[in-house]
């Protein structure tokens, strides 16, 4: 797998990081070598062979349907970095009428 | 007097403690001076507790100092992971353990440094500063609980936790000379952990004995309503039942934890600790796991997955750093992840984020699960034949600071006896066995079958116990 720089800008994109030309160069030959390196697992032969996703043998894992108290509102937005009366502010997402 | 107080086990701290020879506030006194005087060298706090409320004088860790690492939920300081992110995030609840530890009597000194977000093996990736080895300044203390394994190596804490994703508890356990223990996964509630890989993340003790491991042990581990992921059903008696004789436990060596790449004298101080039991008794017995060699790749595409998606909450709304720059949202978000984060972190969420991709995750994620069942299976196959296995806990003893920095992969490959444990969800633990002729330590790792954390800990009180190594205490 070539990394190229269009496929590490479609990447970055997806995960929210907002990286410069210069930065992404710099990251490019570290990840691609890490890549490589992963890409032995294509040679193993997995056919047939259940996933493991998890080490224990736990699913569905309930507790009774009782109210008990959640985390305050104030104790939620305490560490936001804007709030507007009980939300959490963010930039306008949709334009004003 | 500071200086005895600071290397005695939790469990005489503990009795002293109890029975009013010595008062919890005296003890912690004595650790947070020795904090002021040697912590600037070793860097292993990232906060610390100066007004620390001493624990309570009852309690199986009556006034025991204890250190946390900083991804752990607590409401008097800062809860950083060692990440700018979250350079002034409060957390709104105590994780479990840190109730557990404080119902038991422990003295919470403060908080310790780590890789961010746990990624690394040597705590150089803090987002803050690096820590470094009490044993020689100008070495990493391993990592990513570097922090936890150096307090307690110098004497700054009695006991410590850490959180073991890949081998973040037991490898520098190994390289900073303490005991390191990572239980089964689900053996300890992981509420109040932030986390790293969800699939993977363990929390653990680190102590300067075995027994004081057990001790930490039987306060916080245990159900928790609070994990789902915590594993239902009483807790062992990790004290009462901890002495036990080596005669008749069969020892598994793997084979590939033996092969190139591990440093000679490691090899040889492990290998006279292993020969110890065998003298009293414990069968030797040859094992493979021949999907050793594909551990790191399997780890690195589960980790950077589970994690691309766990650090997707760090966004600049709820809490965390938020970029200065005016942006419509998207761009908000974009930017404050990239002013936030440091380079191991986003070289890891791009390549969680590529495994994840719609059109590699058959490929990679998805295979790498596959191939994670494998490994499971080797090890189910060795321990037909083996009650335990020993090995290394690390290929080499402690490296300089720097000395893997330009090449990720050459420092993912630390992990390369570790990760194993965390794929396949067994107990593990680092034991002290000896000091290279350099005056480096060096670390045996036991591996256990699942849910036999009792009997990781038993094999390795008995290596403790046969060799006979008196805790040493590095030259500060």
């Amino acid at each position: 797998m070539d990394f190229d720089p269009a496929a590490l800008r479609h990447i970055a994109r997806l995960a929210r990081l907002d990286l410069t030309d210069a930065d992404l160069e710099a990251i490019r030959p570290r990840l691609q070598a890490i890549i490589e390196y992963v890409d032995q697992l294509k040679k193993l032969d997995v056919e047939g062979v259940p996933p493991l996703d998890n080490a224990v043998d736990l699913t569905n894992v309930r507790r009774p349907d009782d109210p008990r108290p959640g985390l305050p509102a104030e104790a939620a937005l305490a560490n936001a970095p804007a709030v507007a009366g009980p939300y959490f502010a963010v930039p306008r997402i949709i334009d004003a009428p | 007097m500071t200086d005895d107080l600071a290397f005695l086990p939790a469990r005489e701290i503990a009795e002293c403690v109890r029975s009013r020879k010595t008062s919890a506030a005296e003890v912690a006194q004595a650790h947070l001076e020795r904090i002021r005087k040697f912590d600037p060298k070793i860097k292993a706090f990232l906060s610390v507790r100066q007004n620390a409320s001493p624990g309570a004088p009852t309690g199986p860790l009556a006034g025991v100092p204890v250190a946390l690492k900083d991804n752990l939920c607590t409401l008097e300081e800062p809860t950083t992971c060692g990440s700018k992110i979250l350079e002034n995030y409060r957390a709104p609840y105590e994780a479990t353990v840190v109730s557990r530890l404080r119902a038991a009597g422990a003295t919470i000194l403060g908080k310790t440094n780590l890789d961010e977000f746990a990624m690394g093996s040597s705590t150089e990736n803090s987002g803050y500063f690096p820590t470094r080895n009490p044993w020689d300044l100008s070495r990493v203390p391993g990592g990513s609980s570097g922090g936890s394994a150096a307090a307690v190596a110098a004497g700054l804490a009695t006991a410590s936790l850490g959180s073991d994703t890949g081998g973040s508890i037991r490898e520098p356990a190994a390289l900073s000379g303490v005991v390191g223990f990572k239980p089964t996964y689900g053996r300890v509630s992981r509420h109040g952990l932030v986390a790293l890989a969800s699939s993977l993340d363990q929390i653990g003790p680190f102590a300067r004995d075995v027994q004081d491991a057990a001790l930490v042990m039987s306060v916080i581990g245990g159900h928790d309503p609070q994990d789902s992921t915590s594993l239902p059903g009483a807790s062992p008696d990790y004290v009462g039942k901890l002495e036990r004789d080596p005669k008749g436990l069969r020892i598994g060596l793997p084979r590939e934890y033996f092969a190139d790449g591990l440093d000679a004298e490691v090899r040889d101080l492990v290998m006279t600790a292993i020969r110890t039991l065998e003298k009293r008794g414990a069968k030797i017995v040859n094992v493979a796991l021949p999907m050793t060699e594909h551990g790191i790749a399997t780890y690195y595409v589960v980790l950077a997955a589970e994690a691309s998606s766990n650090l997707a909450r760090y966004d600049g709304v709820h809490y965390g750093h938020r970029t200065k720059a005016p942006a419509g949202l998207i761009e908000m978000m974009s930017k404050s992840r990239a002013e936030g984060f440091g380079p191991e972190v986003k070289r890891r969420i791009l390549l969680g984020t590529f495994v994840l991709s719609s059109d590699r995750i058959d490929a990679y994620y998805h295979r790498a699960q596959k191939v994670r069942r494998l490994i499971a299976r080797d090890f189910e196959k060795a321990f037909e034949s083996c009650d335990v296995l020993m090995g290394p806990t690390s290929p080499t003893a402690a490296f300089k600071l720097g000395e893997k920095s330009a090449d990720p992969l050459s420092l993912y490959l630390c992990d390369v006896y570790t990760v194993g444990a965390n794929l396949a969800g067994l107990p593990g633990i680092s034991v002290p066995c000896g000091f290279t002729k350099g005056g480096l330590p060096a670390g045996l790792q036991i591996l256990g079958r699942p849910l036999d954390d009792l009997g990781v800990l038993q094999a390795g009180r008995a290596v403790e116990r046969e060799l006979g190594l008196l805790v040493q205490r590095p030259a500060l």
